[in-house]
């Protein structure tokens, strides 16, 4: 029991440690294409730790939609968008010091709110949530759930208008 | 000992940070991109802690559902957008895309 616990703590320091290191990186990186795999193991370890929220749903279709579908948009992005023999696609930044003035007064608000704020935390005992989840998208939830499928289908649209050539367009 | 709510909320924190950081200073509309996603991320775990250690109902996971269905429509568009950007621009450099009329 004691032994479960340790490696329950673990896994859970092991994914929060992979999850922040690998958001620097993405940060940080000076190739788009590093920070594009380095978001990788960002959406991996968040997925790991609403594993440990007993979000087992949300898990599984972070890996599904993140890992395999936005993060392979990204990075036909990154392809899409480089002079592709140039290889070394470089990684320019502006305004950094600038940018660290509302970031750090985010991040002081943020601790000070964390820290301060009088929590009142439960635990409920982990149990699979899929059942429990899907019966609320059909209950409470079910007019965003319809208009989400909407939504997604005029992105669907928008998105293969939006990046035909221009030249087919004046002939319309 | 520190326990699994306060951590949660602090790895959202710093999720959120390090994503307007990527905002604001990169240059390569991609990369923007990317710290738009890390502040959904952030957002959406946000949610499904305090879903689990506060409220100790599943709304908050529902909530989280919707941002990972917006998080894929906006990528979509964004990206389709950032294509006709490097088409006109030969750049996809967020601070030279400065006209309306290329």
């Amino acid at each position: 029991m004691d032994l479960l616990h340790l490696l329950n703590q673990g896994l859970f320091w092991f994914f929060v440690v992979m999850t922040v290191v690998s958001a620097i990186v993405v940060v940080f990186s000076q190739r788009v294409i590093y920070s594009a795999f380095a978001l990788l193991f960002t959406f991996f370890g968040v997925a790991a730790l609403y594993l440990f929220l007993a979000a087992d749903f949300l898990a599984a279709s972070q890996v599904l939609i993140y890992v395999g579908g936005i993060l392979t948009l990204i990075i036909f992005g990154v392809f899409l968008t480089a002079k592709i023999y140039t290889m070394d696609i470089p990684q320019q930044t502006h305004q950094r010091y600038l940018a660290l003035l509302p970031v750090v007064a985010m991040l002081g608000l943020l601790t000070y709110g964390l820290f301060t704020a009088d929590w009142k935390t439960v635990t409920p005992a982990a149990e699979p949530t899929t059942k429990d989840l899907g019966q609320l998208l059909l209950t409470t939830y079910l007019v965003p759930f319809e208009v989400a499928s909407v939504l997604l289908l005029a992105a669907l649209i928008g998105a293969v208008r939006l990046a035909r050539p221009m030249q087919e367009e004046d002939r319309d | 000992m520190i326990d699994q709510f306060h951590v949660l909320l602090g790895v959202s924190a710093i999720l959120f940070i390090l994503g307007l950081l990527a905002v604001m200073t990169r240059r390569n509309a991609v990369s923007v991109l990317m710290g738009v996603e890390l502040i959904l991320n952030s957002a959406a775990l946000n949610f499904v802690t305090f879903s689990r250690h506060t409220a100790g109902n599943l709304l908050g996971q529902g909530a989280a559902v919707f941002i990972i269905i917006l998080a894929a429509a906006e990528a979509a568009v964004a990206l389709a957008i950032f294509l006709n950007i490097f088409r006109t621009f030969s750049s996809a450099n967020v601070d030279q895309v400065d006209q309306l009329r290329g």
